[in-house]
């Protein structure tokens, strides 16, 4: 038998990679839900410039919809933009961009139209009552046409929607081209513009299927690659690792990429840590609000509706006492029992099921069980599996609700991500328009020329959820075409040479094979690090001292310092990351996308010095809310000349009232 | 929830252009021995038991076991994919077994409208393509601070 210090993967890596160099006008980084609205989008504003795609993944299963969802938890109908400003604000904290939140809120609706139209089952709401779904809802009418959707809040609506993201992935490879996408191309660095000041001009990736590097340049760029997962040691350290809550494979890429070319961040501090069925990670969305059910502490109580909890939030009045507790309070208060010793906390399932079965028939109450199911199978499987494994009907058996390990995200109730522009509309702030070189303004442009991002990357306006990430993608494609139009004559150059180029995208192949064979096992060499290895370190890193599960999300500010340490050392470290297959090449990349993505997050709570969201996360140093020196956004900007981190408070302004 | 690849039924999609798992895995798990002609999870640790590979397998080679931390033995989910309609069997430890189907959609594949020749009239208003089609009139706050 040969030593085991050969690569494992079957594509092995190779010291010198072909090169392919394309030029194009506008390129589109990523192919979830965002990128996808922006491939459908973008022909009709310019049909003749030359646009690429790239996804590291396939796009009929990419991002957070490949698995498929059962809701589609953003769409206006008869509520209007103003409250769906409102909603998002207090759920978090007060803190958004409401210009952001309101364009959005405009243009939400006609994507959801168009799921629709391509052939996504809306479920309809008859006059009587009754739910229909699939092809019956779909001969009640269209939602376009004005039929009632299934509401499960004021915001949501449930669809079958297990095929969700194959549906509108084929719509955008239909509207862009299949020659115009490169699947499986993962870019992993953003390029400037070798001769004018913070504009964009490429960017370079390689393909996990061949020993590729791909160098593209472009005039405008839009970067989607979602949000950060895997960041924190997850609750299940095993085999479990994978069954993150969003998708394990999304690893800071757009956080990073934006800001190591100096594009500007926007409360990185906020994470989400959703409270979910425990271990399987399924909804809990539609158990609270379509059958109605309680959380329970260990007591039996429903701790939510009792005294000490409306004494608690009455503390984070005007958020605690709004109609809709904010999602990070709710898990406030969870822990605040489990801490106390009143957990596990249950959700109710048996009551809730008996109770909606008690005014229906055999046919219906068959009905409601599988709708119970598709609420796991059409998002979760494995949460489904779970039940089966531990015998658990709900309408027989409770099952245990936990919050996560901490995420980062800015599209679902999360609103980290870069700090763009808003439209250029009357009512918008001036402080809240970014200026390009050409003196004009782009909806959603970062702060670097050129470069725009939606989705997970638009920071301060949460809630879009993939209804609302299509829908921004949508409306950047616009805005690319407008910037293309506008800076026709711009020719972009990069300042690395095609080897500076190789050199860093393929370093990691490159100390691997240098020192492979210096030992008999090539997981264990001095020489270099893993990028599994690494994964775990950033885990436990965070994990004790950047206010993960291990504290119950609390930190402090000497822990902070240790953990900044740690990060500078892994960092340093990441120079010696190792791959021996194209596979172990994207994960070193990803590592590194999340290590600096995690240090962005950190240095944004290390400045914030108040508690801003209890439940997602608690400062020691610094409990409570302090409206009167934070109440504003905390912004950050990494100089990529100077390598160096700058960080400072940035004006909110309220544009909704009350 | 790790997918795995039985091995008497995996032919390796008969070493066509696209081996079928390898092709959809959104996370690059799945990948083909190209000697054995047999596909694996190659990092059965960061499988999001999408059930994607499980879905797309043409011989229904692929399944997925609990993920050894917390899912007891025993158990099963197996998906069979139709054209309109996908049909789930659940089996549970205790024997017990369920079967669910529910819509997948309502229009043909491949038939989405991605209103290919549909051209953009003004490109400095807010509108999107299909807004403007429809003659939509953006709304602005209906108050303001």
């Amino acid at each position: 038998m040969a030593l085991p210090n050969k690569p494992l993967g079957e594509i092995k890596a190779v010291r010198d990679p072909e090169v392919e160099e394309r030029e194009v006008d506008i390129l589109i980084v990523g192919g979830g839900m965002a990128a996808c609205g922006t491939a459908f989008e973008q022909k009709k504003w310019t049909p003749d410039a030359k646009i690429l795609l790239c996804d590291k993944a396939a796009m009929d299963r990419s991002g957070a919809v490949a698995q498929g969802l059962s809701a589609i938890n953003t769409y206006i109908g008869d509520n209007t933009a103003d409250d769906y400003v409102r909603m998002v604000r207090n759920d978090l904290m007060g803190l958004v961009r409401e210009d952001l939140i309101f364009d959005l809120g405009t243009h939400v609706d006609d994507s959801v139209h168009l799921f629709e139209e391509w052939g996504l089952p809306v479920w309809k709401k008859t006059d009587d009552g009754k739910n229909l779904d699939g092809k019956k809802g779909q001969k009640a009418g269209t939602l376009k046409a004005g039929a009632t959707p299934v509401r499960t809040g004021k915001w949501q609506i449930m669809i079958n929607g297990e095929s969700y993201k194959r549906i509108v992935a084929e719509a955008a490879k239909l509207a862009l081209g299949e020659d115009n996408i490169l699947e499986r191309v993962f870019i992993v660095e953003l390029l400037l513009d070798a001769n004018k000041d913070n504009q964009i001009a490429g960017a370079v990736g390689f393909s996990v299927r061949e020993n590729k590097i791909y160098i593209i340049k472009c005039k405008t760029m839009m970067v989607a690659c979602g949000g950060a997962v895997n960041i924190y040691q997850p609750r299940s350290v095993g085999e479990g690792k994978g069954r993150a809550w969003y998708p394990v494979w999304n690893a800071g890429s757009t956080y990073t990429m934006c800001m190591k070319v100096g594009a500007e961040l926007s409360m990185m501090e906020n994470r989400f840590t959703p409270a979910r069925f425990k271990d399987g990670y399924g909804p809990v969305g539609a158990w609270f609000l379509l059958f109605k059910a309680k959380a329970l502490n260990g007591l039996g109580e429903n701790f939510a509706a009792g005294d000490a909890a409306k004494a608690e939030l009455e503390k984070y009045a005007p958020y605690g006492t709004a109609a809709i507790t904010p999602t990070c309070l709710r898990n406030h208060l969870m822990l605040f029992e489990m801490k106390e010793g009143r957990g596990p906390i249950q959700m109710d399932t048996v009551t809730a099921l008996a109770t909606l079965g008690e005014t229906m028939d055999k046919k219906e109450l068959k009905h409601l069980e599988s709708e119970a199911w598709e609420d796991f199978l059409d998002m979760t499987c494995g949460q489904a599996n779970l039940w089966c494994a531990t015998n658990t009907e709900p309408e027989k058996k409770n099952s245990e609700i936990m919050p996560t390990e901490p995420y980062l995200l800015g599209s679902h109730s999360g609103c980290c991500g870069l700090w763009t522009s808003g439209p250029d509309y009357d009512w918008v702030p001036d402080a809240y328009k970014i200026t390009a070189s050409s003196g004009k303004i782009y909806n959603r442009m970062t702060t670097v020329d050129g470069l725009f991002t939606a989705g997970d990357g638009v920071g301060c306006s949460g809630h879009k959820f993939s209804s609302g990430s299509h829908a921004e993608g949508r409306m950047v494609a616009k805005e690319m075409a407008r910037y293309v139009r506008d800076n026709a004559d711009f020719a972009p150059a990069l300042s690395q040479s095609k080897e500076e180029l190789v050199d860093l995208v393929y370093k990691p192949v490159r100390v691997y094979l240098d020192n492979c064979e210096y030992t008999t096992a090539e997981d264990i060499n001095p020489e270099y690090i893993k990028p599994a290895g690494m994964a775990l370190r950033l885990m436990k890193a965070t994990h004790e001292y950047g206010a993960g599960t291990a504290t119950y999300y609390q930190t402090s500010s000497k822990s902070l310092e240790v953990v900044m340490e740690l990060l500078q050392v892994m960092r340093e470290d990441c120079e010696k990351l190792a791959a021996g297959d194209l596979h172990e090449l994207m994960r070193a990349w990803e590592i590194y996308h999340r290590i600096w993505t995690v240090e962005a997050h950190l240095r944004h709570i290390q400045y914030r010095k108040e508690t801003r969201y209890p439940g997602f996360y608690y400062q020691a140093d610094y409990p409570g809310q302090d409206d009167e020196n934070w109440f504003c956004f905390v912004n950050s900007k990494y100089d990529p000349k100077a390598s160096k981190w700058d960080i400072f408070k940035k004006d909110y302004i309220k544009i909704i009232p009350d | 929830m790790p997918s795995f690849v039985i091995a008497e039924k995996c032919d390796g999609c008969k070493g066509g252009d696209k081996t079928a798992c390898m092709y959809i895995c959104p996370n690059d798990l799945m990948v083909l021995d190209p000697n054995a002609m047999k596909a694996y999870n190659q990092e059965p640790d960061q499988c999001w038991e999408c059930f994607s590979c499980v879905k797309i397998c043409p011989t229904q080679a692929i399944e997925v076991r609990g993920y050894s931390d917390f899912v007891p033995l025993g158990s099963s989910v197996m998906p069979m994919m139709g054209t309109e309609d996908i049909m789930w069997t659940c089996k549970f430890r205790n024997g017990l077994i369920k079967r669910f189907k529910f819509p997948i959609r309502t229009t043909a594949e491949g038939t989405a409208n991605a209103y290919a020749d549909l051209k953009g009239k003004d490109l400095d208003s807010g509108l999107l393509s299909t807004e403007e089609v429809d003659g939509r009139v953006l709304p602005t706050p209906i108050a303001t601070v």
